[in-house]
């Protein structure tokens, strides 16, 4: 008892055709439509750019703002850490001083106040005394009976003694201890002026001001070429809101002209030598066999030269004259020496892909060898690429210094970031503000680049497409 | 067969590595017998003749030839006395001691801390290391090295007594702290790398296949994320293994160890010939020959990787 | 199985159970490096190493531990150039005569001399002995020096043996070295036959490459001398027992050595070699050193710790260079006036090197040097320069008409790759642009490509430096005359060289004193160089250890007459 279904006639009839049918709800995304709308929902990539942004209106804008001459040096200001006192005083030109016995008073003391200009001590002459030995010290002696610097011997007839060494505002105690005929040390001093024998050597309390002369003034700009201020006025050194390296020169100034040459080296070594890896790399992994043998050893061949002696040799085949900025150059080196270790790991990661799965299928669909290899293998190594592009930039900027150091990048005074971490080193424990300040600012790059990689790779990942 | 070819090649990188360091090395201007104080002409002759710099360069160069297939070296020009060869046999020991002590430290660092942060991705623990792995690569190893130096002298004095020694060589106790600072960088790089590497496996098929299977999740973990992930740290530390043995210059003067980079930095600087020819040759076998390991451990680990 | 088998969404649960796996990978990598460590343990000590736990000084055994920045490259007296060589050969070695500790010569193996303005003579003590207790001979210096001469030994410091009667003849292979003159009548005397006359030849004999060698000994060893503890011979003061190379020495006092009672001593352990200088403070704060240097660095730090801080002179003088050459424009004098004019070296020495023992230069000769009854600097002193910067200006632009100049080119200022050279040629760099208007290039050069350039004369300035080669002023004296190889920017002016002439060969020391106050002044006048400093030392020892003699040549630092005292 089947019945026929009853369909209408105009059932059969074609339907109007309509846009709308065919069509997605959401919009359709190409790979790298797709990547760039998760990178921008990527919070870690979207702070990673704010940081590349900033660090290049530091370096690009920067200097327009904060116009100081980073190549002033300044010696009474050497290696000041932030927020230093800056106050001096005007006083008179410096003059030799060969000692004033009319000094008044009795014992060790003071000529003339002390300044950072110099310490004026005067004594009488001890009849035992064969030499005198200056100390300086910035503690009052204790029971070790460690007296400080010792700065100098006097002979028995010159009873004075002018301090200029590294004079710093604050408190100094100077001694003066006794030498016999044998050049050893006596148990006796000079007593200060005004002071008992004690148990202890006996010292003199110096408190140093700091001081500028007319002159100098004149030259920083304090004071008007036809001004004449009294002695004893007080000015306040110019200001540098990160302190000064050490040669007295503005950090911040260093910091923001260092940052063209450290970011350009930082990003376009890398970029160029990892991309030239990535090119080798594929070609040796892809195409395999033989190819890929006498290609790797060519990438072992360079790793295996020495890289300062090439480096230096690369110097004399671009003849880099003195005082040159040897940029180019460098950049071509960096790229010549350092590409194969991304080269071979590129490499090893292709090796793994090209016999997965997805490659056969591909291949079998007819795919071609670009198309294998650039919508295939790359993306899937992405992630390997970026971490080494990421370590590359630390890399070339100290890269950068050392070439620097060995006079083969940029000639001094230019700074660059990595120099001047280099030459804060050694001051790390006394004035830690000099390496603090370009390290952090090489860590910030590092950082935000890093960032950015974890971001690009998440955004550039295939497989995460539908996650999230 | 395969290993023969391998090696055959090898000896022609080797080959082509002593070459060019030899004519670059020639090509430096100034030469290993220039110094601070300028020799009178007379003496000059005299040790261009002993070491036989009188010759051409082309006839320099087949003699080095000559005495290298004999493993031969020569004698040192800034050591006057001592072979080439007793350079190398002396202090590459120590250099490869502390260079594989820093490569254990920073591929079991590398891998474990990579690991862990791909599992905790953008998580906290992710965060704090990414950020100690950015200081440990953008501090220069000058000062890494000397921070810890440093911190060894402190912990000594507030202990009272010798924990740690400071520096210098001959036990146990004298390697750890220089070979952690050698290996720190090597670490955070292989830390990332890992990281990076495991996020990829994380969604492979086989992953997923196997979870479905509802294989325990120690055995996907270890037998496929980790095992799949781990190829390109062995990749890296290939070659990283000879760099760290040969480039622990920083590290050897800090900690005053009698290593191989130092001799290797200071040749250069002097141009010592022989030296630098030595130890670049030595140093590139060393090179080859890890790297030939390392192909031969990437078939161990992923069958599927055919290297013919 | 007890682990949970979990499902495939389950992320939470997976990477718990994950991180509890990488948790026992952890404690197994660390059991593995643990016994790794122990293997490696066991391979070091085949491999060797320094003396490991050896404290600053070992008061049961009197021996101390010291560090040395330098290995020295072998102890071969024919061939030691170096600070390093210099101050261990200065414990292991002693010639015919040595310095006392008042810098006043004194009898060695010689037990006295006598020199002759053709001739000089030692008779040598019988109870010399080497390390192996065969008696030091008058053959051993003939041989010896025969060696240094020989051209097939290509000692580079053979000049220094040019004074002796036909040595530059054999040293140049015209002549055969048993031509030499010194003559052995019998074994205890040494006859030696002067070129010149030498005045200063007795001190010459103090120095290294006089040293003596013997000849059975140094044959046996195939052209190894030197290069390890078993390859050498003692006949000074100490003998090396071990030589762990780039790591450590341990030299033992020598019982066959004649002066035996003068050393304290048992031992000095040099148990580190590093030129890091912040390496070494650890290790003497570590109480691991007995003696170490301070940069102006670390000075801080010294002072914090309470230290007895020393300082002393180098030896060594610092200055800045000329190019002399006829197309260089450093050839005109006024030029270099007016760079002498505002170039304060004070500034340089109290600002920016910091270190005191640091002198600011204001002579090519150094202020140790010995003139005829006092220092010679004392006698002599330099002339003296007041700055003047208007003068300077004045004298540019005076240079600058001379020169048919439109405006001044950039000079080039060659410098090293060390930092203080570098910090140094900044500082030279922005005091001539802000006080003279004048722009320098600094050509930054490595260690030897700097030499190639400073020979070649491709400079208009350069940052040079002298240490003595021995305690005369005529080491340094000669230094710019016309024919020294030396005198890199080709200085040459007849005055200067009659008068070094005068202090070769005068045998006459007031005569000889008055040349080299002559050369003073010729430095001064003609500005040839601009002395920058002196260098000093600043260093710490341990309080407990007495009498270290720091020396300018030789043995830097001297612990043949140190002794322990532990005090009150």
């Amino acid at each position: 008892m089947s019945q026929a279904t009853q369909l209408p006639d105009d059932a059969f009839a074609p339907l109007t055709r309509s846009q709308h049918v065919q069509s997605l709800s959401r919009p359709s995304l190409s790979y790298w439509q797709d990547a760039w709308q998760r990178l921008r929902a990527n919070r870690r990539a979207i702070i990673s750019l704010y940081l590349i942004l900033g660090l290049l209106l530091f370096t690009l804008i920067g200097p327009l703002l904060w116009r100081v001459d980073p190549a002033l040096q300044d010696v009474d200001q050497i290696s000041q850490p932030p927020g230093a006192d800056r106050s001096a005083i005007l006083t008179e030109d410096y003059q030799p001083w060969y000692g004033d016995p009319n000094t008044p008073g009795e014992g060790l003391r003071l000529a003339q106040p002390a300044s950072t200009q110099a310490v004026r001590l005067q004594w009488e002459a001890d009849p035992d005394a064969a030499e005198y030995r200056i100390y300086r010290n910035i503690f009052p002696v204790g029971t070790e009976r460690a007296l400080g610097l010792p700065l100098f011997e006097t002979p028995a007839n010159q009873t004075y003694f002018e301090d200029r060494l590294d004079l710093r505002p604050g408190v100094y105690f100077y001694t003066v201890v006794i030498m016999d005929s044998a050049g050893e040390e006596t148990e006796g001093v000079i007593l200060p002026d005004g002071q008992t024998p004690g148990s202890l050597p006996n010292q003199l309390e110096v408190e140093v001001k700091r001081v500028v002369t007319l002159s100098e003034a004149r030259q920083r700009g304090l004071v008007d070429a036809d001004e004449n201020p009294p002695m004893g006025t007080e000015y306040q050194f110019a200001w540098h809101p990160l302190g000064t390296d050490y040669l007295g020169r503005d950090m911040l100034a260093r910091l923001m002209h260092g940052a063209r040459i450290s970011l350009f080296i930082g990003f376009f070594a890398p970029l160029l030598y990892v991309l030239i890896g990535v090119i080798y790399g594929s070609m040796a992994g892809f195409i395999g066999g033989m190819t890929d043998q006498v290609l790797m050893r060519m990438a072992d061949f360079v790793v295996a030269l020495p890289f300062l002696l090439f480096m230096i040799l690369f110097k004399v085949v671009f003849s880099i004259g003195p005082g040159e900025s040897g940029i180019t150059p460098m950049l071509v080196a960096m790229i010549i020496l350092l590409w194969p270790s991304t080269a071979r790991l590129v490499r090893g990661q292709i090796l793994q892909i090209r016999e997965e799965g997805y490659i056969s299928a591909s291949r079998l669909l007819g795919a071609q060898t670009n198309y294998l290899v650039l919508r295939h293998m790359i993306p899937n190594t992405m992630g390997v690429i970026l971490v080494t592009l990421t370590f590359a930039v630390p890399g070339a900027i100290f890269t950068e210094a050392f070439l620097s150091f060995i006079g083969m990048g940029v000639a001094p005074p230019t700074p660059s970031w990595g120099s001047m971490c280099n030459e804060g080193i050694k001051t790390m424990l006394t004035t830690p503000h000099e390496l603090i300040f370009p390290a952090l600012f090489i860590s910030i790059t590092v950082l935000a680049f890093n960032l950015l990689g974890d971001g690009l790779r998440d955004a550039l990942d295939a497989r995460m497409r539908n996650r999230e | 067969m395969y290993t023969l070819k391998r090696l055959l090649l090898g000896l022609i990188t080797i080959w082509f590595i002593a070459t060019a360091t030899f004519f670059g090395m020639h090509a430096v201007p100034g030469d290993p017998l220039t110094t601070d104080k300028a020799l009178n002409p007379t003496i000059r002759e005299n040790l261009e003749e002993k070491y036989g710099l009188d010759k051409p360069l082309g006839t320099q160069y087949v003699i080095y030839l000559q005495n290298l297939v004999q493993g031969d070296f020569g004698i040192s020009f800034t050591q006057e006395n001592r072979q080439v060869n007793d350079i190398i046999a002396e202090h590459f020991p120590v250099s490869a001691t502390l260079g594989i002590l820093a490569i254990v430290f920073s591929a079991a660092g590398g891998v474990l801390w990579g690991a862990l942060t791909a599992l905790y991705r953008n998580r906290l623990p992710d965060t704090i290391i990414m950020f100690l792995v950015i200081l440990g690569i953008s501090v220069p190893s000058f000062v890494v090295a000397a921070i810890g130096q440093l911190s060894l002298v402190n912990l000594n004095q507030t202990a009272g007594t010798s924990i740690l020694p400071v520096g210098g060589w001959g036990t146990i106790w004298h390697m750890i702290v220089p070979s952690m600072v050698l290996g720190l960088s090597t670490m955070a790089y292989l830390t990332r790398l890992m990281r990076s590497s495991m996020l990829e496996i994380v969604n492979a098929d086989y992953v997923r296949t196997a979870k479905a299977k509802g294989v325990p999740a120690p055995q996907i973990f270890s037998r496929h994320q980790l095992r799949n992930a781990i190829l390109p740290v062995i990749t890296v530390l290939g070659p990283q293994i000879a760099i760290i043995t040969t480039g622990g210059f920083v590290v050897e003067i800090i900690f005053a160890i009698p290593g191989l980079g130092r001799y290797f930095v200071q040749a250069v600087q002097q141009l010592d010939y022989t030296v630098i020819m030595g130890t670049t040759v030595f140093y590139g076998a060393f090179l080859v020959f890890m790297v030939i390991l390392v192909d031969l451990i990437y078939g161990f680990i992923d069958p599927r990787v055919r290297l013919e | 199985m007890s682990e949970p088998r979990i499902a495939p969404d389950s992320e939470a649960a997976y990477a718990k159970s994950a991180g509890r796996q990488l948790l026992i990978f952890g404690l197994l990598v660390v059991a593995a490096i643990v016994a790794l460590m122990w293997v490696l343990q066991a391979l070091a000590g085949m491999v060797g190493g320094s003396n490991a736990n050896a404290q600053a000084i070992n008061y049961a055994d009197q021996t101390i531990t010291i560090a040395l920045a330098e290995e020295p490259p072998q102890l071969d007296s024919t061939r030691a150039t170096d600070a390093s060589s210099g101050m261990v050969l200065g414990h292991l070695m002693e010639g015919l005569l040595r310095m006392d500790l008042n810098d006043r010569l004194e009898p060695a193996i010689a037990e006295r001399w006598e020199l002759t303005t053709t001739q000089a003579t030692f008779w040598l003590r019988k109870d010399a002995k080497w390390s192996d207790g065969r008696p030091i001979t008058a053959h051993d210096f003939s041989f010896a020096w025969r060696t240094v001469l020989d051209p097939a030994t290509a000692s580079r410091y053979s000049f220094l043996l040019y004074p002796i009667k036909n040595g530059r003849a054999i040293n140049e292979g015209k002549l055969p070295p048993d031509q030499l003159g010194v003559s052995t009548p019998d074994d205890y005397t040494v006859v030696v036959e002067l070129e010149n006359p030498t005045p200063f030849f007795g001190k010459m004999v103090t120095f290294q490459t006089y040293f003596p060698l013997r000849e059975d000994f140094y044959r046996s060893t195939n052209g190894k001398y030197g290069a390890d503890a078993d390859k050498l011979l003692s006949s000074g003061p100490f003998v090396a027992t071990s030589w762990v190379h780039g790591a450590s020495m341990y030299l033992e006092k020598n019982p066959h050595y004649w002066d035996r009672d003068r050393v304290k001593l048992n031992a000095i352990n040099i148990g580190y070699i590093t030129s890091d200088t912040n390496a070494t403070l650890n290790f003497f704060k570590d109480n691991k050193i007995a003696f170490t240097t301070l940069s102006a660095e670390n000075l801080r730090e010294a002072l914090e710790q309470r230290w007895h801080v020393k300082r002393e002179q180098d030896g060594t003088v610092f200055y800045l260079e000329f190019n002399h050459q006829p197309n260089r424009l450093t050839r005109n004098k006024k030029l270099r006036q007016a760079m002498q004019l505002v170039i304060d070296m004070d500034e340089l020495v109290y600002k920016v090197t910091k270190l005191p023992g640091y002198l600011p230069g204001e002579s090519l000769f150094p202020v140790w040097l010995m003139g005829v009854n006092d220092y010679f600097r004392k006698e002599y002193p330099a002339p003296e320069l007041k700055l003047d910067q208007d003068r300077a200006r004045q004298l540019l632009a005076e240079a600058k008409t001379e020169l048919g100049l439109e405006r001044w080119p950039e000079l080039v200022l060659l410098s090293g790759d060390n930092p203080l050279s570098s910090i140094q040629s900044e500082w030279v760099q922005g005091v001539l642009k802000e006080k003279l208007g004048l722009e320098l290039k600094i050509d930054k050069q490595i260690f030897k490509q700097r030499l190639e350039k400073m020979h070649a004369g491709d400079f208009d300035m350069v940052l040079g430096g002298w240490g003595p080669d021995y305690d005369d002023p005529l080491t340094f004296g000669d230094l710019f005359a016309s024919w020294n190889v030396q005198n890199r920017g080709g200085y040459a002016s007849d005055e200067l060289d009659r008068l070094v002439a005068i202090a070769q060969s005068s045998v006459d020391t007031e005569e000889r004193m008055r040349a080299f106050a002559g050369i003073q002044q010729i430095i001064f006048d003609d500005v040839v160089i601009l002395p920058m400093y002196e260098r000093g030392v600043t260093y710490v020892v341990h309080p407990d250890l007495h009498n270290v003699k720091r020396r300018v040549i030789g043995a830097a630092v001297d612990y043949t007459s140190a002794y322990i005292d532990r005090g009150s």
